[in-house]
């Protein structure tokens, strides 16, 4: 057990929670964007299975990366319009629609999975790239300064999300979208296209997460890889009261925990495994009852739009 | 900078011609026509279900017309939302204030619109802006308060400003008193003037006659979607306008001086938390008795909600008592309440007081279902239901098809009408009010008005909540202002001008008042 605690074994577990934080970062922010304009989509976990894919995929195929990213992108942005059609402009019930797309994506990467690979295969996926001289840092360097490139983009889309929401017009409409509809309406916001575009930029880094999970943290993919990461993603949303920062705690609690269960079972610390994979799951639930704050939640969260409603 | 820049190419005039608006089963606007100028003020007057706000949303973008022609300046326009109204110079206050709270005013003005320093915001300069506004036209605010932080009639100045700000020179204003004290009225009044003199055209949306009358050049009065005329707000009377608003004549009511009984719902020391989690009661006390009305008025949200809501036994109270005839209910169910003698007409009326897609029988059984009239064992006695619901609809005039049909499809006045059947059937010996008449016609409400005097004269006593300070002060017998969770002064019939309620309303005690008057 004191090994557990040795410095070599935490420099570890902190990096390994660096690393691990990337799709939780992309997915969750994403979902941010889908939530702030009044849209829950709990498809995020397919969309990821389906992004992971095919980066996965294209990667096997090419070797080409960034074709794979691309690709991942693209298969967001398209089930990302998929949701919106569904939720905005059809007006379904947005939770009903999300597990939809959730079961569909599980369905559709399983599937491509065993007509086009059949059995686990590793990839070449993103190389560490070390941040000259502040990869050099005892400690902190490779904790901070020693991923790879999707890792470096995931933490640096938390201030640019920041920026977008609060100090853009786009993040000002998406905001109002979210908490009186009809204001933005009758200014001639136009509801839908705002809501269109969250919903489908968060899909496209829903589609990112996925593709991180598998070309920068496992290099493989396997049957249901994300293992319902996708819907600690959406109550991460929560967790950070809809803010990127707030958001960035919570993924770095959870990949924390995670990397720790993780080297639990690398040192064989005597708790059976199961028990420590519900490790975060069960923070999930905690994190949920303990993060009330329900102010800041968009008031229109859930509600599809319509004009004339007095 | 005294007059704004964006006020350069100002619309002279507005026409709408021969509007026809249709929504499923209803004619909204049948052949409607109506002008503006620059410089005046048009009000638009009917009563609710009339018609009004359906044409200004036309004119705002929000609906296409059926039928008609919308011109500005004699060129004729298509405004396919309202940006393209917006664009066009034209401005809309709604009735339910169009403004996100958790943004501040300057970020709710930048809403939608093109910065500077595009894609980033530039809110200092919106700020500096609106300050401009804010002193050419008297609209005192913060640009950077958050909205959830201001009153009510600071939030109607954000939303006028939000208009000015996007150069609107022709501003619709729909039921912008309603949610005034009498103070902040005379307040917005002055603004429209000002807003006048700059050359702006208004159109003044209301069905409240003395304030059309007040601010008003022209009124143009609407009933049952069509135009019935239109006036000179000068030398028209208040009869002549009731009379095209209605259709015929009412007459005000004018309640005799009744010898009240014995106290017959006390209060005293009435505490309670609101749903925000502050004290929303804070020690009430006060006294009704048989045969006799108390208005409660106030600004809403300073606990008159609250308030029926704990008579009712629908929120529990922190401390205080309530006793009914003597016995004390403060703990009792509401159950124990209604068999105590105790009637409640919910302000909430959809969602407190009757159910949608239930019929007018099902509604009006809603509580007596298991009275031994009604039933048969264990079954109801439909046959009698259906004879007490025809009486009903006879005896209350409510005008509806028959007693199946669901109340969805009555208007607001013929639903309180059938609430007010139902809970004034059983004969109250108390009865708590909250907004009888709100959103209700001047026919209905004239009705409301005088079940609520026979009642009194039956010996209820009566507890009349409203927003509505002229019916409280035709109703009641005394009037107890409300300010924040607390009785702020008692008042009998006549004792105090419309000027001082509303001082009281604002948290100013009446002594005081005098007491600046006779120095």
């Amino acid at each position: 057990m004191n090994e557990l605690f040795s410095l070599a074994v935490i420099t570890g577990i902190l990096t390994s929670a660096i690393r691990l934080a990337t799709p939780y970062l992309f997915a969750a922010v994403g979902e941010a964007f889908a939530q702030s304009s009044g849209v829950v989509n709990l498809g995020v976990d397919g969309i990821m299975l389906v992004g992971a894919f095919v980066a996965f995929y294209v990667t096997l195929q090419t070797g080409n990366l960034w074709l794979a990213v691309l690709a991942a992108a693209l298969v967001g942005l398209l089930m990302g319009l998929l949701m919106s059609l569904i939720s905005v402009t059809l007006k379904a019930e947005q939770g009903i629609s999300g597990i939809g797309l959730y079961m569909f994506g599980l369905g559709l990467s399983s599937l491509l999975f065993k007509l086009l690979v059949g059995t686990v295969q590793t990839i070449d996926g993103f190389k560490v790239i070390k941040i000259p001289l502040l990869g050099d840092i005892p400690m902190i360097g490779e904790i901070f300064f020693q991923h790879s490139l999707p890792v470096y983009a995931a933490f640096l889309l938390v201030p640019v999300a920041w920026w977008f929401l609060e100090k853009t017009t786009w993040g000002l409409k998406i905001k109002a979208v979210g908490q009186n509809p009809a204001a933005a309406d009758s200014l001639g916001v136009s509801v839908d296209k705002v809501r269109y575009f969250s919903v489908c930029l968060g899909s496209v880094l829903a589609g990112l997460a996925g593709a991180s999970l598998s070309t920068a943290l496992v290099n493989l993919f396997q049957e249901n890889l994300t293992a319902g990461l996708g819907f600690i993603a959406v109550a991460l949303v929560y967790f950070g009261g809809w803010k990127p920062a707030g958001i960035l705690v919570g993924a770095l609690l959870f990949s924390t925990v995670n990397a720790f269960q993780l080297w639990m079972q690398v040192l064989g610390v005597n708790i059976s495994s199961d028990v420590a994979v519900m490790l975060p799951y069960l923070l999930t639930i905690a994190a949920l009852v303990f993060a009330t704050n329900r102010v800041r939640q968009p008031a229109a969260l859930n509600k599809p739009f319509e004009r004339g409603e007095n | 900078m005294t007059t704004p820049a964006n006020l350069q190419k100002r619309i002279q005039r507005v026409e709408m011609c021969d509007i026809v608006k249709r929504f499923p089963g209803v004619l909204a606007n049948n052949k409607v026509c109506i002008e503006v100028n620059a410089g005046e003020v048009l009000a638009l007057l009917g009563e609710n279900g009339a018609g009004k706000s359906t044409l200004m949303r036309q004119l705002y973008g929000l609906y296409r017309p059926d039928g008609g022609q919308i011109l500005i300046d004699g060129q004729p326009q298509v405004f396919h939302s309202p940006a393209d109204a917006i664009a066009a110079g034209i401005g809309m206050i709604h009735q339910h204030f169009m403004l996100v709270p958790t943004l501040t005013v300057a970020q709710n003005v930048a809403l939608g619109l093109k910065s500077s320093r595009e894609p980033q915001l530039d809110l200092e300069r919106v700020s500096k802006r609106i300050q401009e506004l804010a002193q050419a036209y008297g609209l005192k605010v913060d640009p950077e308060a958050y909205v959830w932080q201001l009153s009510v009639g600071e939030q109607q100045r954000v939303e006028i400003i939000k208009a000015l700000y996007r150069g609107a020179s022709i501003i619709i204003l729909d039921e912008p008193t309603a949610v005034l004290t009498p103070q902040e009225v005379n307040d917005l009044f002055v603004t429209l003037k000002r807003m006048t003199q700059e050359g702006h055209g208004l159109v003044f949306i209301s069905h409240k006659l003395h304030e059309v009358m007040a601010i008003s050049d022209r009124i143009a009065v609407l009933r049952d979607g069509q135009m019935i005329g239109s006036r000179p707000a000068k030398g028209v009377t208040r009869d002549d306008l009731v009379k095209m608003m209605v259709g015929r004549e009412v007459k005000p009511l004018a309640p005799q001086p009744l010898q009240t009984g014995p106290v017959c719902l006390g209060i005293s020391g009435l505490r309670a938390m609101g749903d925000r989690g502050t004290e929303a009661l804070r020690g009430v006390d006060l006294e009704i008795h048989a045969s006799e009305i108390v208005g409660v008025a106030g600004v809403s949200g300073n606990g008159q909600r609250e308030l029926a809501q704990c008579l009712a036994g629908l929120r529990k109270n922190t401390a205080g008592t309530i006793q009914l005839n003597g016995q004390d209910i403060t703990q009792a169910s509401l159950l124990e309440r209604m068999a105590a003698g105790q009637s409640y007409i919910p302000e909430e009326r959809m969602r407190d007081g009757a159910i949608r897609e239930f019929s007018v029988q099902e509604n009006l059984f809603l509580r007596d279902h298991a009275a031994p009239q009604y039933t048969n064992g264990i079954f109801l006695n439909f046959a009698r239901m259906a004879a007490r619901t025809r009486e009903v609809i006879q005896q209350y005039s409510i005008k509806a098809p028959g007693g199946d049909t669901p109340i969805k499809n009555l208007s607001g006045g013929n639903i309180q009408k059938l609430i007010m059947a139902r809970e004034l059937s059983r004969q109250p010996k108390a009865l708590i009010a909250a907004q009888p008449t709100r959103g209700v016609d001047i026919g209905a409400t004239e009705y409301i008005h005088q079940r609520l005097l026979e009642q009194r004269a039956n010996g209820t006593a009566i507890l009349l909540i409203s927003e509505d300070l002229d019916e409280i002060r035709t109703l009641s017998d005394r009037i107890a202002v409300m300010y924040e969770g607390q009785i702020i002064g008692i008042v009998a019939r006549g004792e105090a001008t419309v000027e001082q309620i509303g001082l009281m309303m604002a948290g100013i005690p009446l002594q005081e008042t005098r007491a600046k008057a006779s120095a």
